[in-house]
């Protein structure tokens, strides 16, 4: 397995624009609330006004406070080199790497809840809490849906399966692939703390599931958490936008682009989704999760036929 | 009932205090419990301070079937029995009368400080505390749940939101509230004891900042109060514009908590769209009176502002659009299933909680309970203009949120109504001194609810006590009974359906 530089292209693409993501979800909202809205590049400012800062640690913390932002940034960089884009193979790939994706991001998230508890905090506990019973109920359905198109390609490397896929799959198990991206969009609407599952934006620390963790995170430990929930957007988009628009134009620029659009056209769904509806009971989140479970299960015997 | 037992009054209607009957402690307790028992509500219930060291307590039960107030009194020294165990409704009130004056109501089930502060009393403390010993709110034993899984969440008093400040304390199973106990005190001014010796210059402005967002009903219930003092009253245009005022302060504040309710849960076209328009309806007040709170608007003897023929008009055709746009963003609310879904089952309180507790307002009303003082016991122009009361029977945060949308429309029409028959004459009487030795109660139906003043005269004129009771005074420990065994996830969206006053309690 030699590397082509061209498989550079989907991780260095991840990292310059995931933060651009939230910018156009922001604008989405802002759109539909009728504000003129904070500037698209936003997230970017946040993360370099950030890292310009100090930052202040609790005495009752230890080195899994601070450890929590760095391995979590450090496994979602590694998680960018895993996913293809626009037809481009990932820089690092192999059969299997789709479970060591999921598990990433599971790592991730076991330090950004040890960091929250290591607090000692009561909103953080609780938050911690519900990361992990709601992720809990998420990773099956996010692995399912992975195996369930992994099945007609014969591949377990997302590589090789997002390069497998073909428009004319969508035609013949059209039903098998809306169940993957109906169960992968609500993974991706709670993996990433959005709206119906948490709200980003709520200043209310007793209804936070992923903000209320990081609540003591100060300085370029927060621009860390920041630039690492930006890129687990963009890694979990990438996927979704594989499955949804696998077009092999010919030409490698035309099909990068339309990637590129996906993900952009993805950042505006998840802006009207959360500017048109409310969050979701908490104690309901959970029969969202297995109701996504249940879809990609779905698939996954469609696609075993 | 024994009617002859304590003195009939009607709203504003004022009284020499030597008609104030003073019965014996057994009798005021059985006058004030069988009172409540029979449906009356205690609006107030205060200590007065006597000149021999005494404590003169004051109850003032509001019959709303006879739209009659009915006072009676009693004297105690350093302690009695305490009503709340036969009279919830006594709870709050006697906690403050045991921090106010040092009188220990004995039997009290959970007597604590409620703000905080020494007593008015010198030398009697009705906890025994040092006096060297420094008082801080919310420095105080909790109650607590034990048990393995039972955890404790602490709230404030600084909270993330730009709020006011006051202390949550949870007792949780995992998400389940077992129980709220809730500590305020942290805006504790002393404006009652401000007031003795008044009116004075600032009285009208300490009146207008009791809780900045209730200035109309706050300052309304006074000048009424010292209006029936001086023996007079507003003039009739002066009160319609009162009215008026009252009711764009109610459409701001109502407006505004639809709105933030929406935030709460995460719905953003009417969270945005009634953030503006609640600024709509304050810039309404501001053209009535150059300010969106309505400062300087009501004073003794009627009103400081005018309202011309095009000025009219314009609140008018500004009324309308504000209207118009509310309703397209709070029908939002209702369409929008995950939001009902959200604000139905949520927070309930029974009708029965509400009754025993004495809430007044919104939450009273969202219980069905048809407990609005412009109906039941009117004052100024609602005696000849009525607003239907808006109830609705579910008691929980829907309703909370659906009784402020009738509302709001109600109020609307009653704005527009009063502002096409605006009565000509003066705005402002001139007030003759003060009945010396008198005393009146006066209520106004705020935007959260029954606002309740009580004057008392000395024998110059001046006020000798003021009591004032905010709606949030009652409503408070409402807040706490809808929490329990709630998800602790809902309690930002439970306070909100509530928006009680830190300060107005806190006076």
């Amino acid at each position: 397995m030699t590397m082509q530089p061209a498989t550079l292209i989907p991780p260095l693409l991840a990292l310059a624009l995931a933060p651009l993501l939230l910018g156009v979800i922001n604008r989405t909202k802002a759109v539909f609330a009728g504000r003129r809205g904070q500037p698209l590049l936003q997230t970017y400012f946040d993360i370099w006004k950030l890292l310009h800062r100090g930052a202040v640690y609790s005495r009752t913390t230890t080195w899994v406070f601070r450890a929590g932002p760095v391995v979590g940034l450090a496994c979602a960089l590694v998680a960018t080199a895993l996913v293809p884009l626009g037809g481009v193979a990932a820089p690092l790939w192999f059969p299997g790497d789709l479970f060591l994706l999921v598990y990433l991001l599971a790592v991730m998230r076991f330090f950004t809840v040890l960091a929250a508890l290591d607090t000692g905090s009561s909103f953080e506990g609780m938050g911690a809490s519900r990361e992990v019973w709601f992720s809990a109920l998420a990773e099956p359905a996010l692995l399912l849906a992975l195996v369930a198109v992994a099945r007609p390609t014969g591949s377990v490397s997302l590589s090789q399966i997002l390069a497998g896929l073909t428009a004319d799959q969508w035609v013949h198990a059209g039903i098998g692939f809306a169940l993957v991206v109906g169960a992968l969009i609500i993974v991706l609407l709670a993996e990433n703390a959005r709206i119906p599952v948490d709200d980003p934006n709520t200043h209310l620390e007793l209804t936070m599931i992923h903000e209320v963790m990081v609540l003591d995170h100060s300085g370029p430990d927060f621009a860390f958490i920041l630039y690492g929930a930006a890129l687990k957007l963009w890694v979990l988009g990438a996927v979704l936008v594989g499955v949804m628009l696998p077009v092999h134009t010919g030409s490698a620029w035309l099909d990068m682009l339309v990637a590129l659009a996906g993900m952009l056209g993805l950042a505006v769904i998840v802006g009207i989704v959360e500017s048109s509806m409310a969050r979701l009971r908490l104690l309901r989140v959970p029969q969202l999760l297995v109701s996504a479970s249940a879809l990609a299960v779905l698939a996954l015997i469609l696609a075993m036929r | 009932m024994a009617t002859d037992a304590s003195l009939q009054l009607h709203n504003g209607q004022s009284a020499a205090l030597g008609g104030l009957p003073t019965l014996g402690v057994t009798e005021f307790r059985e006058r004030v419990i069988g009172g409540v028992e029979q449906g009356a509500r205690l609006a107030a219930l205060f200590g007065v301070p006597q000149e021999d060291g005494a404590v003169r307590l004051v109850a003032v039960l509001s019959d709303a079937a006879m739209s009659s107030l009915a006072v009676c009194s009693t004297e105690v020294a350093d302690s009695y029995p305490a009503l709340t165990p036969d009279c919830p409704q006594a709870h709050w009130f006697e906690r403050e009368i045991a921090e106010q004056w040092g009188v220990r109501p004995e039997n009290h089930p959970w007597l604590k400080p409620i703000r905080f502060h020494r007593s008015y009393r010198a030398g009697h403390d009705a906890w025994g505390r040092d006096m060297n010993l420094a008082l801080l709110p919310s420095v105080t034993d909790f109650f607590r749940v034990e048990g393995d899984e039972v955890h404790e969440v602490a709230v404030g008093p600084v909270h993330a939101g730009v709020i006011e400040p006051g202390h949550f304390r949870f007792q949780c199973r995992g998400e389940q509230v077992l129980h709220l106990e809730i500590s305020l005190g942290f805006q504790h001014r002393g404006v009652e004891r401000a007031m003795v010796g008044g009116p004075d210059k600032r009285a009208i402005h300490y009146m207008e900042t009791l809780a900045g967002d209730t200035t109309i009903a706050h300052a309304t219930a006074h000048c009424a109060a010292v209006e029936a003092l001086a023996g007079s009253g507003a003039p009739p245009r002066a009160q319609a514009l009162r009215a008026v005022a009252l009711e764009l302060e109610r459409l701001a504040n109502h407006t505004g908590d639809l709105g933030a309710l929406a935030g709460d849960v995460g719905y953003l076209p009417t969270a945005s769209f009634c953030g503006r328009l609640r600024g709509d309806f304050l810039n309404l007040t501001a053209l009535l009176c150059g300010s969106r709170v309505g400062r300087g608007l009501v004073r003794p003897g009627g009103v400081q502002f005018d309202a011309d023929d095009a000025r009219i008009e314009q609140l008018l055709k500004r009324l309308d659009a504000a209207l118009r746009d509310t309703t397209l963003a709070v029908d939002l609310l209702w369409n929008t299933s995950s939001v009902r879904a959200r604000f139905e089952n949520t927070g309930v309180i029974s009708e029965r909680t509400c009754r025993d507790l004495g809430l007044v307002g919104v939450p009273a009303r969202a219980c069905g309970l048809e407990r609005d003082a412009r109906q039941e016991f009117p004052s100024g122009i609602y005696r000849f203009f009525q607003i239907p009361v808006s109830t609705f029977h579910t008691g929980d945060v829907f309703a909370r949120a659906y009784v402020r949308w009738l509302e709001i429309q109600r109020s609307a029409a009653f704005v527009r109504d009063i502002l096409k028959a605006l009565p000509d004459g003066a705005l402002r009487a001139q007030l003759p001194l003060l009945a010396p030795n008198s005393f009146v109660v006066t209520l106004a139906e705020g935007w959260r609810g029954e606002v309740c003043h009580v004057a008392m005269t000395d024998e110059r004129g001046r006020f000798a006590r003021y009591k004032v009771v905010d709606p949030s005074f009652h409503n408070w420990i409402g807040l706490a009974m809808a929490m329990r065994g709630q998800q602790i996830s809902d309690f930002p969206l439970c306070n909100k359906s509530f928006n009680l006053s830190y300060c107005g309690h806190d006076l």
